[in-house]
């Protein structure tokens, strides 16, 4: 099977507001699959479906042929085992140092001993240039140093998937190369199914698979990076390139300004 | 008409929602009772939650029972005298700080200092999604932040309600034997010969644990359902000392009424 998350028909509202529309997804073994779109689009949304923090109105979202949306708690927390989140704000726990971070889901989930696990969180710390780092607790960490932990801890249990929350917001340029790096290294040399949730174009097109654009609750395009710069849809032309106005206005809809102003 | 109207429409929504918080946090509660503690995992977890909550408490509660001892014991005094039964000053202390001051006054400091703290410290771990990623990680954090914290504080509010009637006692008896220079033994003897252990100390303890139970589920729950933001968290904590508050008063009434039937 070559599907790890499918999604099919997906809908998903929040009172009166469509977060999503029928909404069809596929991310594919070993690949990374981006999710781009607008701020406030729904992608951290469509994150919290695929891992089973919010359940759809409608539609199915399947991981590795299971519905997780028709799973009970305990079937979800195992398969949750098997899924890694990198979040924006890298959501270290504040009380555990950066060695405790990365062997919390090692002391949750497994039994090995204590040997082993130092052997892994010092590998994992490592993998991501932190090893010397180990002691230090959350609060002295950079920006780009958490989320390079949080990327440590997220892999800890060796997932066959990997979930990115916005990980190129707010970092300075080595922070992100650093990053870029380490996503396409995991992805390369690991082969983790990656879905990466961004709005920066230059890095996703540099390193997805396959994108998926999303604006109002629906897909407007989708395609490799290749095909999207070429895309003749004039929304997701828009986009990509930056455009201030377009299909997309600069205004937010309001009454005529001339009318406003002489009111 | 149309004002009365739009009134009876508040007060219904107002209704519905309490009735609706009520029934959330009563299904929050229930989650917490029936997801027991993991003893090997629990256990640590519970214990440095108890010296957080309680023994970090400790001098405040110290403090506050032994100026409740000095101040009951000269209020006490001064009106004993009037009626010439100032040797009754045990009596009035004992009873005053079993019975009510000492479960009561407690509970009060404890929602103020240790339930505020624990809706600040949940509610800031859900604004900055370390709860989720807890989740993501297939680690259930009502089992792991909000279950230690909860038991932590139905065992720690009856240790600390019991320390602080004991050293309020102990303040009345400074007051009353070595400033105003009643007799030792008949301040103790008084004491001994009118407090019952069935009827005024258990039922101090008694309310104790409730206040105990009550106060811990509102600051959890609170914390918990905060909205994850600086000034949700900032009104989360707000309510959790209001809410504990009326909540202490009210049930103290209830549980006179209740246990003055076997006085």
């Amino acid at each position: 099977m070559d599907d790890v998350v499918e999604i099919r028909g997906l809908c998903l509202k929040r009172g009166q507001r469509t977060i999503f529309s029928n909404i069809d997804l596929t991310a594919l073994r070993g690949k990374i699959t981006a999710i781009m779109g607008p701020s406030g689009c729904g992608k951290t949304t469509l994150l919290r479906l695929i891992g089973g923090q919010l359940r759809p109105d409608s539609g199915t979202i399947a991981i590795n042929g299971k519905l997780i949306n028709t799973l009970s708690r305990a079937q979800l927390y195992q398969i949750r085992h098997g899924m890694g989140v990198l979040f924006q704000s890298a959501a270290l726990f504040t009380n555990l140092s950066v060695f405790e971070n990365v062997a919390f889901p090692l002391r949750e989930h497994t039994q090995l001993s204590e040997f082993m696990i130092r052997d892994i969180v010092l590998i994992k710390l490592q993998s991501v240039g932190l090893r010397g780092a180990a002691n230090l607790m959350p609060n002295q960490l950079s920006g780009g140093m958490a989320r390079r932990v949080a990327l440590a801890r997220a892999t800890a249990l060796d997932p066959g998937l990997i979930m990115y929350d916005e990980p190129f917001t707010g970092l300075d340029p080595i922070a992100l190369g650093v990053i870029v790096k380490l996503i396409c290294d995991l992805n390369t040399a690991l082969g983790i199914t990656t879905i990466l949730v961004s709005h920066d174009v230059q890095k996703v097109m540099q390193i997805a698979n396959y994108i998926y654009l999303i604006t109002d609750g629906k897909i407007i395009d989708q395609g490799t990076p290749q095909t999207l710069q070429d895309t003749q849809n004039p929304e997701a032309r828009q986009f990509l390139q930056g455009l201030p106005d377009g299909v997309v206005p600069f205004h937010y809809p309001a009454i005529d300004y001339t009318e406003d102003l002489f009111y | 008409m149309l004002w009365i109207a739009d009134q009876l429409v508040l007060l219904g929504q107002a209704v519905l929602n309490l009735v609706t918080n009520l029934g959330r946090s009563a299904i929050f509660l229930w989650n917490i009772l029936y997801r027991k503690p993991h003893l090997k995992k629990g256990f640590p977890l519970l214990v440095e939650q108890i010296y957080f909550i309680g023994v970090l408490s400790l001098l405040i509660i110290m403090l506050s029972g032994l100026f409740m001892g000095l101040v009951v014991g000269l209020q006490g005094y001064s009106i004993l005298d009037k009626f010439g039964a100032s040797q009754q000053l045990g009596q009035l202390v004992a009873l005053s700080v079993i019975r009510e001051l000492g479960p009561v006054v407690t509970a009060l400091l404890f929602a103020g200092r240790a339930g505020s703290a624990l809706t600040a410290e949940i509610g800031l771990m859900k604004s900055t999604e370390q709860l989720a990623s807890m989740e993501m990680m297939g680690v259930d954090p009502l089992q792991h932040v909000i279950s230690p914290r909860f038991w932590a504080g139905c065992i720690a509010m009856p240790l600390l309600g019991t320390i602080f009637s004991t050293i309020a006692i102990f303040g009345g008896y400074l007051v009353g034997v070595v400033w105003l220079g009643l007799d030792s033994g008949a301040f103790l003897s008084v004491m001994q010969a009118s407090v019952s252990f069935s009827s005024d100390i258990l039922n101090g303890i008694i309310k104790n644990i409730v206040f105990g139970i009550v106060a811990t589920w509102i600051a959890v729950f609170q914390g918990y359902d905060t909205v994850p933001t600086a000034q949700g968290v900032g009104r989360a904590t707000t309510r959790t000392v209001v809410y504990s508050s009326l909540a202490i008063l009210g049930l103290d009434f209830v549980l006179t009424a209740v246990m003055m039937r076997s006085w």
